[in-house]
């Protein structure tokens, strides 16, 4: 296989003097859906939080298209070819879904606009409908759509994706995660995903990790991990 | 058909005659009231006939009557008529309001040169508010705003009033850049207006420079200050944010108070130069704008030069405000207002988005100081106290954040209020009080607390403030 497009070499980063990521290691390869499974406060949103620059990694590197990115301020990195939706989807409530969508865009390269918005709302047509409504008064999955298209409206080659399935319905969720496999079949979009939703996020996935305490516990395929006993009984059984 | 058409001859027979009748009346009533003039400019009483003046009157009437007795006995053409006349008028009305507006302006300007004149406060209201079913509020306020020097010509005590809601109605708009559209909570705002103030008075009474060399030089001027306000609080939102900013404020008014060499301490600045009519100035000499275009002298010239400067001042802050918001750095204002975290996911750098806000907020708090320093002619930092922040800021927020009409109308309902009150000095503070604690309860978001999206695809729509901010702002 080819060079990772994202490697994440033994990074810790800290919350004031507690560490959140003890020494993680994780690449991402070219057209790839990686998922990262873990419980709450396992470290998964601060591992995404830390590619992006916020906090920045105390140890380790991390290097994106084979440039250190490890202590770039975060809108520098976001300025490369990484996009990210993230966590509680953050988009701008008082602006429109069309004024989102700019946003998202801001820091786009050639005149792709119009074609870009033509694939955000092929993606989701429903944003289309809504497109001079304001973001805060879209329905959650609806919110979750814009976010999506907010960040790819960017032309990433990497799409982070921090809990997209977070307090939305079963129907919204499937329709969600169907948009990223297509995203990844179609455009090729490399996609990190963290999820706590691990069935579905393990279904989509090529590559998973599985998180606890900060640490990466496991690795494998998303098949490969979908059936370990460990995993079902800590993530997907557990309720029973 | 056969009937409407068989009927069709006798309707206008019948109409003509009855318009004939009325036309008699008419006649003998007027043939006397309008007809004759009692002239006595030769010493003695004798009737000067009028003939066009009567044929005109008894015209009207015989017209009017016959369209109206034509119509009564077909309704619905009646209203069909008058509907399209209305419709199309309106349309017409729409589609030329700019021109409308301009031909207002010349036609004010023609009038104040040539003609002064006093229309009554109640013709205003009612011009107000044609204007306003009929143009839309925006464009009432405007054509008023226009025509209000004619109106009140005579009035200079009214004059002085306007220039003052105007001076805060620039610095609303231009205090709204940066906490209504970036939503940085500036509470020393006052110290770019007496930046601006002090650089044009300082400058242009060493250099003597006219005022539109010196006007940018002190929005500039106030722009640095804003940028050195900005750099020590990129880090702090909210309540820090609004103590540092009080904090600027004061130590500017203090170093301005200090700083004798430079800016006279608490004496003030006297005999700052006064705006010239591009060049020319206002003054009685041979020189002068009376002079030089041919008009009898008149201090007022100067008052309503003041208005219009200050009108047009406003409103290039109003129009940049509004065509920055369309441009990217305005977007990333109001993003950075709504979610600085999702900005830098987007790859904005908030570091120059703040700094930009700050430095054009400032720059238009310049301009309006600028302003204030040649219209008074007199600056000391009394002027430039905290209570004029708050003020300020009362302003924006009361005509509701990142509005530009609700903080125009704010700003005119404070100030004018203020001088309404002047009689209750005392209870003015109360009065406030008790208007500010009303907004908050029936107008939590501000007067106008709908934002209207920048683009759209085919409509306007603005929407409510419960859809607009949910929990901020």
């Amino acid at each position: 296989m080819s060079e990772p497009l994202l490697s994440i070499k033994g990074v810790s980063a800290f919350y004031g003097s507690i560490a959140a990521l003890k020494g993680i290691d994780v690449e991402v390869m070219p057209g790839e859906i990686v998922t990262i499974i873990g419980a709450n406060g396992a470290g998964k949103s601060t591992l995404m939080m830390t590619i992006c620059g916020n906090p920045q990694a105390r140890e380790g590197s991390i290097t994106f298209e084979d440039r250190d990115i490890t202590h770039l301020p975060t809108h520098e990195i976001m300025r490369m070819k990484i996009a990210q939706s993230p966590e509680g989807r953050r988009i701008f409530p008082r602006m429109t879904v069309f004024e989102n969508l700019q946003m998202g865009a801001a820091t786009a390269q050639g005149g792709s606009f119009e074609e870009d918005l033509a694939k955000v709302f092929k993606l989701f047509p429903i944003l289309e409908q809504r497109r001079s409504q304001r973001g805060g008064t879209l329905s959650g999955g609806e919110q979750q759509m814009l976010a999506i298209g907010r960040a790819l409206m960017s032309r990433p080659r990497l799409l982070l994706l921090d809990e997209p399935s977070l307090g939305l319905a079963p129907l919204v969720v499937r329709q969600i995660f169907s948009a990223i496999r297509d995203l990844n079949q179609r455009e090729k979009l490399t996609i990190f995903l963290v999820e706590q939703n691990a069935f579905h996020a393990l279904k989509l996935a090529h590559r998973g990790y599985v998180m606890v305490n900060g640490r990466i516990a496991m690795q494998g395929t998303g098949k490969e991990l979908l059936e370990k006993p460990e995993v079902r009984s800590a993530y997907l059984e557990g309720g029973r | 058909m056969s009937a409407s058409s068989a009927a069709k001859p006798s309707v206008v027979t019948h109409a003509l005659k009855d318009a004939l009748i009325a036309g008699i009346v008419a006649f003998g009533l007027f043939v006397l009231l309008l007809g004759f003039l009692a002239d006595d400019t030769l010493g003695k009483l004798r009737p000067l006939p009028r003939p066009v003046l009567l044929a005109a009157a008894v015209g009207i009437v015989f017209v009017g009557r016959f369209l109206v007795s034509l119509l009564y006995y077909n309704a619905a053409a009646l209203r069909l008529l008058l509907g399209e006349l209305f419709v199309s008028i309106l349309a017409l009305a729409k589609r030329f309001r700019f021109a409308l507006l301009a031909a207002m302006v010349a036609l004010a300007i023609a009038w104040v040169l040539y003609s002064p004149g006093d229309w009554p406060l109640a013709t205003m209201i009612v011009v107000a508010i044609l204007f306003a079913v009929w143009l839309g509020l925006t464009p009432a306020l405007l054509a008023l705003a226009v025509l209000f020097p004619i109106a009140f010509y005579s009035n200079p005590y009214y004059l002085g009033i306007a220039i003052i809601i105007l001076t805060y109605v620039m610095l609303g708009w231009g205090l709204n850049i940066v906490v209504g559209l970036a939503g940085l909570l500036d509470l020393g705002y006052v110290a770019f207006y007496a930046v601006g103030a002090y650089s044009y008075a300082i400058i242009a009474q060493a250099y003597g420079w006219s005022f539109w060399v010196c006007l940018p030089l002190a929005g500039l001027f106030a722009a640095f200050f804003g940028v050195l306000l900005g750099f020590p609080v990129l880090r702090l939102r909210g309540d820090y944010l609004a103590i540092v900013t009080l904090a600027f404020g004061e130590i500017v008014r203090i170093v301005l108070l200090n700083w004798v060499s430079l800016t006279n301490g608490p004496n003030g600045i006297g005999s700052i130069p006064r705006a010239s009519f591009f060049g020319v100035p206002f003054t009685a000499d041979d020189d002068g704008f009376a002079a030089r275009f041919g008009f009898e002298f008149d201090p007022t010239h100067r008052t309503v030069f003041l208005f219009y400067l200050i009108l047009a001042l406003a409103l290039i802050t109003n129009w940049v405000t509004i065509r920055l918001r369309k441009l990217p750095v305005g977007r990333a204002w109001e993003a950075l207002r709504e979610d600085e975290i999702a900005v830098r996911s987007l790859g904005i750098n908030p570091t120059n988005t703040k700094l930009t806000a700050f430095a054009i907020g400032a720059m238009f708090g310049g301009f309006a100081g600028a302003f204030f320093a040649t219209r008074q002619g007199f600056i000391s930092p009394d002027s430039f106290t905290f209570p004029e922040s708050a003020l300020i800021l009362a302003i924006v927020v009361l005509g509701g954040m990142g509005s530009q009409i609700g903080v125009a109308i704010a700003a005119i309902v404070m100030t004018a209020s203020f001088e309404l009150f002047r009689e209750f000095e005392q209870f003015r503070l109360v009065i406030f009080g008790f208007a500010m604690v009303g907004i908050m309860i029936w107008r939590p978001r501000g007067l106008i607390s709908s934002r209207e999206p920048s683009v759209y695809l085919k409509e306007r729509k603005t929407i409510s403030a419960e859809h607009v901010a949910e929990g901020h702002g």
